[in-house]
This record gives structure tokens, C-alpha cells and sequence, in this order.
């Protein structure tokens, strides 16, 4: 997938991680505010070794929270700014996200997933999912979420993740897991400086007497001007259905459809391979932007299947927006594992076949 | 916008600073937020920086800060303040950035920003409004509440065995290397609000230099908190707070 970039002709095998932290140095970040977490520190210790060379700052904070409302000064100050954690971190950012959200900053925010709940696991896991696109911290907001499903995307995404939080003034994030952060692949690199800088006239850079003094804030005492505030915030939500992304694998003539994001993507890419080798007409489709949800998508593929099978690395989170797309047109129905654990392409498989067993029996339909 | 109307045949003697708006305080009587405010923004005027300079406001009474300051200003959540304003000198240097925030916010919930931006010597001015109370949720006790003081959440007065000590987190601070210039000043006089200027002035002056974090903390009375007028409250503030919390420099840039 091209995804929109200016790349060079220059592959790398690189960690996920890494990728990702090099294509925001090639991005352009003026600063990079971070704590140290497993499955995500490489993000800090390669801006740490890479940025005083190449230019812009990077800060190692005392804390997540910290770190993100730092994350807030710099993006208010009209800086591209991020920060980058891992689940436990990521909870301790809520409150600067719900700020961030409230007052319409644009920043990159990466969540590089491992299991939970609590202190867990550092092994993958895609169980942040409802914290990542219901909201997260307090108050009605949404954040911009991404879910790469390679090294490639893990570069390519920090790019789309600032095209999209700058066009629309929203915190966006990169919702990843602990295994695409640690593995390496081949990865093509953007090209330096091929997103432009928007202007931020709203910016917080010092008061020139030609205009009125900038304030960041999210404090609006009077419900109805608060209102009003939400009421722009959810308009913009609204438009952001616009940028919906997705992917679909074989789902022509699909009969049951997976649905997976991230890394359980990848996973079921196999599993349909082997489906089809039984000759069950198996397809995929593959949420790439977690917020706004491919929920349209979802729903026209669903007229022509007879089942729905969402795969993830949680307890089953995505379900409840895919049921909400399918809206009753045929069963959906959920497999995963949890804590760090990965389901195989078999176990999947297998799951796929006792659907195709039930459904035949039940419809009396030809598989 | 305030019409000037001047009159003939007088002297203009007092000009309320253009960096403060128009807007009327919402402070309380005797409250020593105002004058604070008004201290910062008169030497913003006089040093010419108003378009270089950018606050950021605490959660707690002077959370409004930037309904009367006329420059740019960042709302931090509570507590927050020094990391937000790390976050806006890292990207613009050459801004001059304050932070302003009261006892609550700057010495019990976000005490570890505190303690951390100044010790990473960030060049911003740190402003403390020193009250001993939690003014603006209706005076709860604070890090700085003096023993035996009465607040609504120490109805039989602070005990240190139950509350702990009143925190001199400015004393703390002074051990931190970063720390260039540290000093407590008030505002209950015409003297100490000229003492707290110079201070102010000087931490501009110091910011421009690059030379590290100034902190300057202001004793500070809440009439509404104390239960007192504001008269009275000076009193009190003279003979309880300021033998806990003695006024004048505590670090000083070696000359």
C-alpha cells in the first residue's frame, strides 16, 4: 500500500519500534516527550541517540503524566509534538489526553500494547481497544486511531497520524501491540519533510499586537458555552467519517468474514489462506483506522455473508462495534485470546469450521 | 475596551498595565491573587515582552489567570503546570514562559513536576501563591497548612500525627542544583509588593540569560478560606504564617 508518501527507494530491516521513531524524525517532530516502558523504550533510546544529531528535543519526563502534558505545552505552542508509551503509561496519560482532546491539539500519541489489566504482561495484546477509540480519559471525546499491522505501517502510520490529527486539531494514536514493536521487517521509508507544516494561528507563541491574546484551555464554566464546545467536537467526529480506512482480503465471493485489526490481521490473512484450501470461501477485512470504524464497510460486505467472525488479541472488544454494524444481518461471533497470548492460524480455523458446522445446520445453507 | 478620560491640569500618577485585560478580578476581597497578577503583567510591560511571553494556569482560584493577564496562556490540568510549561519553552526557547499555581497544585498533587522541572533547571519563572489553604474548593486543608490550623477537612485543626508537617517545598527546592534563583516574598504591604517586582524582574532577567529555573514563592492570605477579613487576615498572616515561612531570598546567583 502506498498510503500517500513520498518514499526514497531505501529499505531497512528494522524493528518496529525503530521504524516508527525514525519516520518521525523524518516527519519533522519538533520534540519527543517519553518515559521508559516495556515493549516500547527503543522508540525513546532511538530519538535520544538520533535527535541531538538531526535536530528537535527530546525529553525524558519524570512520569507518563508528565510527559503528556508536556506533550500538551508543545502542541499548544504550535510544536508537531508526540509521546509514545505502553498500556500501564498509556492509562496514567488520560487525563493530558482528555485536555489535549478538549482544547483541539494535534499530537501522536503511540500505544505500543501488552497485556493487561494491571502492572500484566509485556507480551502483545490489542486489549487497549476500547480505552483507545471509545475515549480514555473523562468527558465525550474521541481520539484518531490507527492500527498498523507491519513494520511498514508502523513508519507509514506516523505520517498519516499527523496529517489527519493536524487537519483536524485532534490527538491522534497509534494503536500497535508489543509484537510489532519488537519485530523486524523490511521497511521503505518516507521521505524527509514530505508533510508540510500547517499553519496554527491558534497557537500559544507569544501575543503580537496585530491580534488578540491565544488561549489553550478546556475550562468553560457556563454549561452552555460547554455545550457548544462538545457540540463542535462532535461535529468534527462526524466529518472525521470521511477518513475511514480499511482493507479487505478475498471477500468477493466471501462467505464467512474475518474481522481483525493490527497484528490478529496478519494472523487471519493465514487462516483465510487455509480456509480456502478446505474450500470455505473465507475473506477479511481489516480496520485500519480503529476510529473512525470501517462501520459502513462492514455492514455492505455483511448483505452478502453469511457469518461474521471477529479474531483479537483481547477478551472481545471490537465485537461490540462490528454487532453494532451487522446490526442483527447475520451471527457474529468472537475468538481471541488474552493476557499476551496469540491465537494460531488453526485455532482460528477451527473456530471458523464450527461456525460453517452451526450455521449450515441452523439456515439449512450451502456452504 | 475602558474609555481614558483624562482630566486638565492633573498628573497621571497610576496606569493599570496594558498586559492586564479590562476584565474585573473574581477575586475576593483582600484576596492577594489581583496584586500578584498585577506585579507580574506591570514588569511584563516594563521589560517589553508582552509578545514573547506566555503563562500557563493552575486548577484552583487563579484558574481564570488568563482572563486578566493579556498574553498568550496555556490552562494546565491541576497540578501540571511546570510540565506544560517544559513542554512550551522546549519548542520556543526564546519565549519567556511563567508558570503561576497555588499551594495544592504546585506542592501536593503535582509535586513531582514541581520537584523535577526544577531540578532539570528548566529556564521558566515558577510563581507559588503560598495561601495555606485550598481556596477555591471551599478551604480544605493544604501541604502548607500550619498546625493546628482549622480548615473544612481539618475541622479540629491540622495535626502533624494524623496530617503531617506543613511542606516548605521551597526550601526543597533550594537544594536542587537547577534551582538559580529562589526567593519567598508577600504581598501584604506596599513594601513587599515592590520587593516581590524586583523579584519578578529579575527572574525575566535571569530567563533571558538562560541561567535555570526561578522560583519565586508568595505568601498569601484567603480571607474567604480563613474566615477572616481581609484585615485581620494580614494579621494573622504576619504573626503565623511568616515564622513557618520567612520572607527574602533563600538562593541567590553567586556574584
Amino acid at each position: 500500500m502506498n498510503n500517500g508518501i513520498n518514499r526514497k527507494k531505501e529499505a531497512r530491516l528494522m524493528k518496529g519500534n525503530e521504524a516508527l521513531a525514525e519516520a518521525a524524525i523524518r516527519v519533522g517532530i519538533d520534540a519527543y516527550f517519553g518515559y521508559p516502558i516495556t515493549p516500547q523504550s527503543e522508540i525513546l533510546e532511538y530519538f535520544t541517540l538520533e535527535m541531538p544529531k538531526r535536530g528537535g528535543t527530546v525529553l525524558q519526563a519524570e512520569s507518563e503524566l508528565a510527559a503528556i502534558n508536556m506533550v500538551y505545552g508543545g502542541a499548544g505552542a504550535g510544536a508537531r509534538v508526540m509521546t509514545s508509551s505502553s498500556s500501564p503509561g498509556i492509562s496514567l496519560m488520560q487525563e493530558g489526553l482528555s485536555y489535549i482532546a478538549s482544547s483541539q491539539l494535534p499530537c501522536l500519541v503511540v500505544n505500543v500494547n501488552r497485556g493487561g489489566p494491571g502492572l500484566g504482561t509485556i507480551q502483545p495484546s490489542q486489549s487497549d481497544y476500547w480505552q483507545a477509540v471509545k475515549g480514555g480519559g473523562h468527558g465525550d471525546y474521541h481520539l484518531i486511531v490507527l492500527a498498523p499491522a507491519s513494520v511498514q505501517e508502523m513508519a507509514d502510520f506516523v505520517f498519516e497520524a499527523f496529517r489527519l490529527a493536524e487537519k483536524y486539531r485532534n490527538p491522534a494514536m497509534i494503536l500497535a501491540d508489543g509484537a510489532l514493536g519488537q519485530m523486524m521487517e523490511k521497511v521503505v521509508l518516507p521521505e524527509e519533510g514530505s508533510l508540510p507544516k500547517p499553519e496554527k494561528i491558534w497557537a500559544t507563541t507569544g501575543k503580537p499586537s496585530f491580534r488578540e491574546r491565544n488561549i489553550i484551555t478546556s475550562l468553560f464554566i457556563q454549561p452552555e458555552k460547554m455545550e457548544m464546545i462538545n457540540m463542535q467536537l462532535q461535529k468534527k467526529y462526524k466529518r472525521l467519517q470521511d477518513e475511514v480506512k480499511f482493507e479487505t482480503i478475498q471477500t468477493e465471493d466471501a462467505e464467512i468474514l474475518l474481522v481483525a485489526f493490527g497484528l490478529a490481521a496478519r494472523i487471519c490473512q493465514k487462516t483465510v489462506e487455509l480456509a480456502r484450501e478446505k474450500g470455505i470461501k473465507a475473506g477479511l477485512l481489516r480496520p485500519i483506522t480503529l476510529y473512525p470504524f470501517p462501520k459502513k464497510a462492514i455492514s455492505d460486505l455483511t448483505d452478502k455473508v453469511n457469518a461474521v467472525l471477529v479474531v483479537e488479541m483481547n477478551s472481545g472488544q471490537m465485537v461490540e462495534d462490528v454487532a453494532l454494524a451487522v446490526n442483527g444481518k447475520c451471527p457474529v461471533s468472537y475468538i481471541g485470546r488474552m493476557g499476551g497470548m496469540i491465537s494460531s492460524p488453526e485455532e482460528i480455523l477451527d473456530e471458523i469450521q464450527n461456525i460453517v458446522e452451526k450455521e449450515s445446520i441452523r439456515e439449512e445453507k450451502t456452504w | 475596551m475602558v474609555e481614558e478620560i483624562l482630566i486638565d491640569g492633573l498628573e497621571l500618577v497610576y496606569k493599570k498595565p496594558a498586559t492586564l485585560t479590562d476584565t474585573p478580578f473574581h477575586y475576593c476581597p483582600g484576596c492577594g491573587h489581583g496584586v500578584a497578577h498585577k506585579i507580574i503583567m506591570e514588569v511584563v510591560e516594563e521589560l517589553g515582552i508582552q509578545e514573547k511571553t506566555i503563562g500557563v494556569a493552575p486548577v484552583g482560584c487563579s484558574v481564570f489567570a488568563y482572563h486578566y493577564m493579556n498574553v498568550d496562556m496555556q490552562e494546565a490540568a491541576h497540578g501540571r503546570a511546570s510540565a506544560v510549561a517544559t513542554g512550551i519553552k522546549r519548542v520556543l526557547p526564546d519565549r519567556y514562559v511563567f508558570s503561576y499555581q497555588g499551594d495544592g497544585d504546585l506542592a501536593a498533587i503535582g509535586t513531582a513536576e514541581t520537584i523535577h522541572t526544577v531540578n532539570r533547571g528548566e529556564n521558566i519563572l515558577m510563581i507559588f501563591i503560598n495561601n495555606a489553604i485550598y481556596g477555591m474548593t471551599g478551604g480544605q486543608m493544604a501541604p502548607t497548612t500550619l498546625l493546628g490550623q482549622v480548615t473544612s477537612t481539618s475541622p479540629y485543626g491540622r495535626e502533624c500525627a494524623a496530617f503531617g508537617y506543613p511542606l516548605k517545598i521551597t526550601e526543597l527546592l533550594v537544594q536542587l542544583p537547577g534551582a538559580y534563583y529562589v526567593t519567598r516574598q508577600s504581598v501584604h504591604s506596599p513594601n513587599a509588593v515592590r520587593k516581590l517586582k524586583k523579584a519578578v524582574t529579575k527572574s525575566f532577567e535571569y530567563q533571558k540569560e538562560k541561567k535555570g529555573t526561578c522560583f519565586i514563592e508568595v505568601v498569601s492570605n484567603c480571607p474567604s478560606g480563613w474566615k477572616t477579613t481581609p484585615l485581620e487576615s494580614i494579621k494573622w498572616m504576619e504573626e503565623n504564617m511568616f515564622p513557618i515561612y520567612p520572607l527574602g531570598d533563600l538562593k541567590v546567583p553567586k556574584s
